[in-house]
């Protein structure tokens, strides 16, 4: 059965057939004899970008434009690994980054699949209007 | 001149406080600031031009952002035309749905919504509040710390917070390198006290982030934004960089809630001269754009700042109101110590906890206010009592359970023995019995046996370079048998997995069904409808521990051996020196002791003795037709030879009658039943002596217990019901005989 954002909320208890770990256990086997079988690893234990995108059309669904943005970028930061997340945290702080930095990081994103993501550091160009950019 | 009232009044606490009158310049002033822009915007080809009195090339990083991301411009035009007061009549107007509401607000700007919530006042403002929250069912959040960082401790509290009904738990270090081990606890503790608490430790952004990749935390509220530019700097965040952190956070399964509140600008410098909730109308505009379904507000840290100010509590629940209309959920702050003064900080209180708010307060102390180290701890462990008799009072359900000592004890020795069995499995420093015994039944952590706390930071770190994980956690409970406990800290990584818990105002039940906005959204239009506390939810919330039933106030003694008995009608007697003795229709039969527990034999005793001292001779009735205590004594005087009597009710109420006045004016009156000794009714028989005899009498000082009746008022209640219900409509008074007391 297709994902309908207007009723399969909450997704764990009314669509599990739908959710699964990023390498592929369904949820319905987190259980604790997979635990004790040792079939489950820590890297396993968060939503995979599919998922995301799910959760990101039910806000959209409940009205809820800009949380659903955030759920799209995140699904798009889900495979982005940890430090370069950091990295791009860090540029956008204030006075971190130039203009040409700014790109940079963009690019990578564009390079990792998260377009979105990338246009949203992008909009950092309005920085310069507030010096809030890093000098060259 | 100095009046000593003042003088008295001065030394309250709450004189330790500084008000000030308002001054504008400093961002010293509430709502509705003189320099507050007039709302506005200007749209031209589709491209925001002006808002707020500036025009798009002076617009700051703030302005930027909220153009970008924060207004709907397809129902701005609608939205921004509409009158002030008619919008802010349709927020308190419950023929107007929030959905509706939510919808005008998407095109508003921050200084159009900071003047339509300046127009409520705060009655007008809870009906809002209720009308805007985002989740159907209130909620509340704990603050579990101790100064010892003992983990034994921490799971043993963050059980309590769980067992009593907390929704989510936040915890924090003293030394940073504690991070790992603090959240291991809270989560031990949080699963073992209720499956579901999510669970967050307020730590440094990226090992903030480190613990949630972990699975050890679940929840995080660290995203403080500001009203002004100068300080969103000083905070080195912009909005983009925070939203981004926003979306990175979701990324890794962690709900995210965004910080904000009034007075911050002002405590930091830089308020532009603006008022305290206009700026944070600009702050819940950035929330809202950036994507957060939540935030932390209500003042936080700054609420003394802002209550320093005239209209300070007003505007704080006013910012609640922003941010439930912007549709995010709020935690309603009520977490830093508001004021000195109990009176005033509950006065505050009950803006957030009579309408509800998904999180009444964004941080209640579970432990005494000692081991908060938030610095905090508005309301803590001593306050709990009173916390949820406020609930009973008002019937209203701000989130916390009564549970029962015994309950409370096996959940925290239950908690503390999990984490003990985790330290051991992974090799961390062992937790000692004798640790797991004080945090089971202690006061604070300063019973707490001293740790190595050299060795405990020691191991943290070398948790996180071994990458333990809450599957880690699991597993140590498993093996060493809290299988069940086991259960639910991998049903915690579980919702990681289906990540439900991401959407607007997020709770996770008992059973892992996620609650929020989505699927149990508030939707109050009236009496009648959304959330209201009755059923099975009101019965416990009124099932505080120390409630009795009002039939074991009453000791049951008419088994006991008689001590008086009943003899034939009382006439009138004709000695002129004669003292009637009437007491009530229940007196040392259904009810044998007064209230302040003398036993009737010895009050009759000590009655009949004075009346002797004093000259006279008393003579003992049992008016059956009436309860009353002045009826008691005027059907005695009419009886007595000299015309005097004392009536006696069976709680110890006493009067000094005189046939000839009317039956409820009196010679004395002794209505503090609690405060009498025998030496008192003693006194009340001397002095009845010296009337019939028609001697000088003194009366007998009056004795007054301000909160005699606060205290005994239900015990009156019940021993008076006893004493109407042994009365003899139309009986005759009789004659009483005290028996000789039995040898024992």
């Amino acid at each position: 059965m297709a994902f309908d954002p207007n009723s399969d909320y909450p997704l764990g208890t009314r669509r599990p057939d739908l959710v699964s770990t990023p390498g592929g256990i369904p949820l319905g086997d987190v259980t604790l004899a997979a635990l004790r079988a040792g079939e489950l690893a820590a890297e396993e234990m968060r939503a995979t970008p599919e998922t995301l995108r799910m959760q990101a059309e039910v806000a959209l669904a409940a009205g809820r434009t800009q949380l659903a943005e955030s759920f799209e970028r995140a699904a798009e930061l889900a495979a982005v690994p940890d430090e370069l997340l950091l990295e791009i945290y860090t540029a956008l702080r204030p006075r971190r980054a130039t203009a040409l930095e700014l790109e940079e990081w963009a690019s990578r994103l564009d390079a990792h699949e998260a377009p979105k993501t990338a246009s949203f550091v992008r909009e950092a160009a309005a920085y310069a209007a507030r010096s809030l950019l890093a000098d060259a | 001149m100095r009046s000593r009232r003042f003088a008295s009044r001065a030394t309250r606490d709450l004189h330790l406080e500084q008000l000030v009158s308002p001054l504008p310049e400093l961002g010293l002033v509430a709502a509705n600031g003189p320099n507050d822009p007039e709302p506005e915007l200007v749209v031209e080809d589709g491209v925001v031009t002006r808002m707020d009195g500036r025009e798009a090339a002076e617009f700051d990083v703030i302005d930027r952002f909220v153009v970008a991301h924060g207004l709907d411009l397809d129902t701005a035009t609608e939205a921004m035309a509409l009158d002030d007061l008619d919008l802010a009549r349709r927020l308190v107007d419950v023929n107007v749905s929030r959905s509706e509401l939510v919808r005008l607000s998407r095109g508003l700007t921050p200084a159009k919504l900071a003047r339509v919530i300046g127009l409520l006042d705060p009655v007008e403002l809870m009906l809002a509040l209720k009308k805007l929250r985002a989740r159907r069912v209130p909620a509340n959040q704990a603050h579990v710390t101790n100064l010892k960082e003992s983990p034994a401790l921490l799971a043993a509290d963050a059980a309590e917070a769980a067992r009593r009904g907390f929704a989510e738990m936040e915890t924090t270090v003293g030394v940073a390198r504690y991070a790992p081990l603090n959240a291991i606890a809270l989560l031990v503790g949080s699963q073992t006290g209720r499956p579901g608490v999510m669970t967050q430790c307020a730590v440094e952004e990226r090992r903030n982030l480190e613990l949630a990749i972990r699975g050890l935390v679940t929840y995080a509220e660290t995203l403080s934004v500001y009203g002004t530019e100068p300080v969103f700097v000083d905070g080195d965040d912009t909005p983009w960089s925070k939203a981004f952190l926003g979306a990175a956070y979701a990324s890794r399964g962690v709900k995210v809630r965004f910080t904000s509140g009034t007075g911050s600008e002002a405590l930091m410098g830089y308020a532009q001269g603006l008022s305290m909730l206009y700026l944070e109308a600009r702050c819940l505009a950035v929330v809202r754009a950036a994507g957060s379904q939540g935030v932390q507000n209500g003042s936080i840290s700054c609420v003394a700042l802002v209550l320093s100010v005239p209209g300070g509590t007003r505007a704080i629940l006013g910012e609640n109101v922003l941010a439930a209309w912007l549709d995010l959920e709020v935690a309603s702050g009520n977490d830093a110590i508001a004021s000195h003064s109990e009176i005033r900080k509950t006065a505050k209180l009950m803006g957030q906890f009579l309408p509800g708010t998904d999180f009444v307060t964004s941080g209640y102390s579970v432990m005494p206010r000692h081991d908060n180290t938030f610095g905090a701890g508005n309301f803590d462990a001593d306050d709990l009592d009173e916390w949820l008799t406020i609930q009973r009072d008002w019937q209203v359900d701000a989130g916390i359970e009564p549970v029962s000592e015994d309950e409370l004890v096996r959940v925290r020795e239950l908690a503390a023995r999990g984490v003990q069995a985790v330290f051991v499995d992974l090799g961390l420093p062992p937790i000692s019995d004798d640790e797991v015994a004080v945090a089971t039944t202690g006061y604070d952590a300063r019973e707490m046996p001293d740790r190595d706390r050299a060795a405990d930071v020691e191991a943290a770190d070398d948790l996180l370079a071994r990458g333990v994980s809450g599957l880690d956690v699991a597993r140590a409970l498993d093996r060493h048998g809290f299988a069940d406990v086991a259960e639910a800290v991998l049903g915690m990584q579980r919702q990681r997995v289906s990540a439900d818990y991401l959407q607007t105002s997020a709770v996770i039940d008992p059973d892992g069904v996620v609650r929020s906005a989505v699927n149990d959204p508030n939707e109050y239009s009236g009496p009648g409808t959304g959330y209201r506390l009755e059923g099975e939810r009101w019965a416990l919330l009124q099932s505080l521990p120390q409630v009795v039933a009002p039939a074991a106030l009453l000791s049951e003694s008419s088994d006991a051996e008689p001590i008086v008995s009943n003899g034939d009608a009382a006439a009138r007697g004709d000695d002129p020196a004669e003292v009637v003795v009437a007491v009530g229709p229940a007196f040392a039969d259904t009810i044998r002791s007064t209230i302040a527990d003398l036993d009737h034999r010895d009050v009759l005793e000590a009655v009949s003795e004075g009346v002797r001292e004093g000259g006279g001779e008393p003579r003992l009735v049992r008016v059956r037709r009436v309860a009353d205590v002045a009826f008691i004594a005027h059907d005695g005087a009419r009886l007595s030879g000299s015309g005097v009597a004392i009536g006696l009710q069976s709680k110890g109420t006493a009067v000094i009658h005189r046939a000839n006045l009317q039956p409820l004016d009196n010679l004395e009156l002794f209505g503090m039943s609690p405060l009498y000794t025998l030496e008192s009714y003693r006194a009340m028989g001397r002095n009845a002596a010296g009337y019939a005899l028609s001697k000088r009498v003194g009366p007998v000082p009056t004795q007054l217990d301000n909160f005699a009746r606060a205290k005994l008022i239900v015990r009156t209640t019940l021993l008076h019901a006893r004493e109407t219900q042994a009365v003899v409509p139309g009986a005759e008074p009789v004659e009483l005989e005290l028996h000789a007391a039995t040898v024992t």
